[in-house]
């Protein structure tokens, strides 16, 4: 009976097919939300599920609140990360009580480093799962790109990774570093310890391009010289022609500035190594490799060059031991914990105490003043909310070692307040934010 | 000199990478006509497999370590090669000379496989397979067993059913499957983060030449191309089975009237641009990270070499490949913009190079400068002549 299928046939085999993928993906659905549950719940709180299907945030037992990373493109490789440190601190207040005596329910959604799903997913957590806050976002891109859609809603974003200042939203709290806390101490230990001439390597978006703004405007101020900049397009693998520029501008050796993102690291180091230019000539100082990067993109190509980052997992603080213990008993021994999981992880502190201390959870006003003057001690030291709905954050330099791990060789003496308006970049000269004053707001002129 | 020396290998390195990756492509798109979109996935197969094969000689130990890399070779070559052979025999075939609908279905493999390896694991495997046997196996038992007529009138019924019951089967399996093993058999194999893909220690340095130094990794990315393309060249043109490539693709009818299987031609020929889609993988885990969108980076520049080049000839994709990469590179690391200011050309058009000089806008100015290109010679470098041109 071998014999060539007609076109009818075709037709026939072709819908079987396609009514089998949709079975497929209708029944592959079910485990999957299965298992998104399993970690957002404590055991023994089944019955959580049938309550929320009506509830708004803040009704019935549970405090719903949303989570949204990149669970799949280029950023997954470090948004995952961030998503299971807020899982571990949501998971941390519910086994104490939870907030406010109820038990918090987390709604994880997929922006899948792409710009405008973020935007979309976020309308849909505030809209139809009527959460009270949304923990999320990495790249600056993303968010911009919900910006609008928690100002129109006002609606409140907690923001967990180190960015380029220059944005103070009353919708956001930013608990990763504004530039004043890692990019400036950066260049300055850079400046005082490894050399003048820098070259500017970076990915091709918002972050990198204002950061290298920064360092420009400071690298003039302070008697540094910028040789040359370059930017690569997010995932792009090709970095033959910036190795070559790098060579031309540094023939004898100098800094490379690294705010690249996602896994161009990964093709930008492999291939620096391969190139020969190694860390005693050519060290390397990046915002955007920590621990979790180290080990994907392999220490050994790594090794002797620093990053700058508020918290290293090696940081000494008794806080830090606790939380990278519990983290690994969680996740697993061969785990490791970095800057933005850090953030992420007290961010979600941070909005508890808020909600605690403004004694409801669905008012964002009245939760958003209440996080105002919040401190707590976190992994890298003490931290508190400044009015211009930042934190303020003790500044490091690490050096990684062969283990993967960062050799801290700096830090600032206490925790540095935060400045979202960059005090180096002419425009935004003498501006600050306040937004617990109603007349200051998101950028007004200090008095001299 | 020097510069010039340097400028020549980074050009041809970066060339020799667009070249593995176009290299499979060029068969499948040259000289079948089948716009695969699936072919970026395939070389993410193939890295995945560098990945699997690195892991697999960890476990070893030291002397099978350090050369996992000539292991991975063949088995990229096979795995991207069975699952190509698998896309061809279950949906490619049934849609040459359509080349709308081509498109559509690769692009929905690329995103099947793409997904495929992100949520991968025991239980899905284990249900996928009992689907495949079971509704199969039925099928194949059914025609058997009944007479031609009663298969024919009860078709439909028959198949819709076998359907549900391997559907039903599997499902329940996997989902039993999914609640009873242990955590470490549930957990995807590897999940959507990238995977980390070390290449040994001797291909990790460099020659140091002066100032500058010829990394070993680009080296053997040269040696792999040359070596793929003489093997490729060889196979099509003194194999018999090249041979019968060869006349497949240059008429069809001709080929199947004197006695040629057609059908296996193409199976084959399919598999064999896959296979080198899944090389192309191995090397370009040596460059790169290895991501479930890996595959996304390179299929834009795969199409755009093999269309410059011209649809249906190696040589001229041999050629756009090298030419590509040096363009890239020139641009992209401002070689021009230097040569101009000293040669003192006017300041306005060192500037206008200098805008240029990023990789972000060098890729611009390529796609640019190709389109100016193509309006010239819309057939690329060397368009196709003669009878296959009619086809």
């Amino acid at each position: 009976m071998v014999q060539r299928l007609g076109r009818r046939k075709f037709l026939l085999y072709g819908s079987a097919a396609l009514g089998t993928s949709i079975l497929l993906k209708a029944c592959g659905a079910a485990p999957e939300g299965e298992t998104d549950t399993d970690d957002t719940e404590t055991e023994g709180d089944e019955e959580e599920e049938e309550g929320d299907d009506e509830a708004s945030g803040d009704s019935g037992d549970t405090i719903k609140v949303g989570i949204l990373h990149s669970l799949s493109g280029t950023m997954a490789i470090s948004e995952t990360t961030v998503v299971d440190a807020e899982q571990l601190a949501i998971k941390e207040i519910n086994e104490a009580g939870g907030v406010l005596g109820k038990q918090i329910e987390a709604i994880v959604e997929d922006g899948a480093s792409d710009w405008p799903t973020f935007a979309e997913k976020a309308a849909k957590l505030i809209d139809q799962d009527e959460v009270v806050t949304i923990f999320g976002c990495w790249t600056s891109a993303s968010r911009k790109a919900v910006l609008d859609v928690f100002e129109s809603k006002n609606h409140m974003l907690w923001y967990p990774v180190q960015y380029e200042g220059q944005e103070c939203s009353k919708n956001i709290f930013y608990t990763g570093a504004a530039p004043n806390q890692q990019i400036e101490p950066a260049v300055q230990w850079l400046l005082d310890n490894k050399g003048t001439q820098f070259f500017l390597v970076g990915s091709d978006y918002v972050f990198p391009r204002t950061a290298n703004t920064i360092i420009k405007e400071m690298l003039a101020a302070e008697g540094g010289e910028t040789v040359g900049e370059d930017y690569l397009p997010l995932g792009n693998t090709e970095v033959t022609p910036i190795i070559t520029k790098i060579q031309q501008a540094l023939p004898d050796g100098g800094v490379i500035f690294n705010t690249l993102n996602g896994d161009s690291n990964v093709a930008f180091f492999k291939q620096m190594q391969g190139a020969g230019l190694t860390p005693d000539k050519y060290p390397v100082m990046s915002v955007s490799v920590a621990e979790e990067e180290v080990r994907q993109i392999g220490p050994e190509f790594l090794v002797g060059h620093f990053a700058a980052w508020n918290y290293f997992q090696t940081v000494e603080t008794p806080e830090n031991e606790a939380f990278v213990e519990a983290f690994k008993a969680e996740y697993g021994d061969e785990r490791v914990t970095n800057d933005p999981m850090e953030a992420a992880y007290i961010m979600v502190y941070l909005w508890k105490q808020a909600v605690e201390a403004a004694e409801v959870a669905d008012d964002l006003d009245a939760v958003r003043l209440a996080a105002v003057g919040q401190s707590f001690d976190a992994p890298e030291g003490p931290v508190e909310m400044f009015p211009n709905h930042h934190i303020s954050k003790t500044v490091r330099v690490g050096e990684i070692r062969d283990d993967g791990l960062f050799e801290i060789v700096w830090s600032t003496d206490g925790p540095v307040e935060p400045q979202p308006w960059n005090q180096y970049v002419p425009e935004t000269t003498g501006f600050a934010c306040d937004w617990t004053d109603p007349e200051k707001g998101g950028k007004y002129e200090v008095e001299a | 000199m020097l510069p010039l020396l340097q400028g020549l290998f980074n050009g041809v390195s970066i060339g020799s990478v667009l070249l593995i990756a176009a290299l499979g492509l060029a068969i499948v798109f040259g000289l079948m006509g089948v716009i695969n979109l699936a072919h970026g996935e395939l070389m993410m197969l193939g890295a995945y497999s560098t990945f699997v094969v690195q892991n697999g000689f960890k476990i070893l130990g030291e002397p099978w370590s350090s050369i996992y890399i000539f292991a991975a070779l063949p088995v990229a070559f096979i795995v991207a090669a069975l699952v190509g052979l698998a896309l061809e025999r279950g949906a490619i075939r049934f849609l040459y000379g359509r080349p709308l609908e081509t498109l559509l279905a690769t692009w929905g493999v690329s995103l099947i496989l793409r997904q495929f390896v992100r949520s991968a694991n025991w239980p899905l495997l284990a249900g996928l397979s009992l689907l495949v046997v079971l509704f199969f196996g039925a099928w194949v038992i059914l025609t058997r067993v009944l007479s031609p007529e009663q298969w024919r009138s009860r078709r439909l019924v028959l198949l819709l059913t076998n359907l549900g019951v391997s559907l039903g089967l599997a499902i329940t399996t996997a989902a039993l499957l999914w609640q009873t093993l242990p955590d470490d058999w549930v957990r995807p194999w590897f999940g959507p983060r990238n995977v980390d893909v070390t290449a040994p220690a001797w291909l990790r340095g460099g020659i140091p030449i002066g100032t500058f130094q010829l990394p070993y990794a680009r080296i053997f990315i040269i040696v792999l191309t040359v070596l793929c393309l003489v093997g490729m060249y060889w196979f099509l043109n003194a194999s018999s089975w090249g041979l019968r490539i060869r006349a497949v693709t240059q008429n069809r009818d001709m080929s199947a009237c004197l006695g040629i299987d057609t059908g296996r031609v193409d199976a084959l020929t399919f598999a064999l641009g896959s296979g080198l889609a899944g090389v192309a993988g191995v090397a370009i885990a040596l460059l790169g990270s290895v991501g479930p969108n890996t595959g996304q980076n390179y299929i834009v520049d795969t199409f755009m070499v093999v269309v410059v080049g011209g649809v249906g000839n190696l040589l001229g994709t041999i050629i756009a490949a090298l030419v590509i990469g040096s363009f890239t590179f020139i641009i992209g690391s401002g070689a021009i913009a230097l040569l101009l200011s000293n040669a003192e050309a006017p300041a306005a058009l060192v500037e206008f190079f200098n805008f240029f000089a990023t990789t972000s806008m060098a890729k611009v100015m390529v796609f640019a400068a190709i389109i100016a290109f193509l309006q010239f010679r819309p057939a690329g470098i060397f368009p196709p002549k003669g009878r296959t041109a009619e086809l």
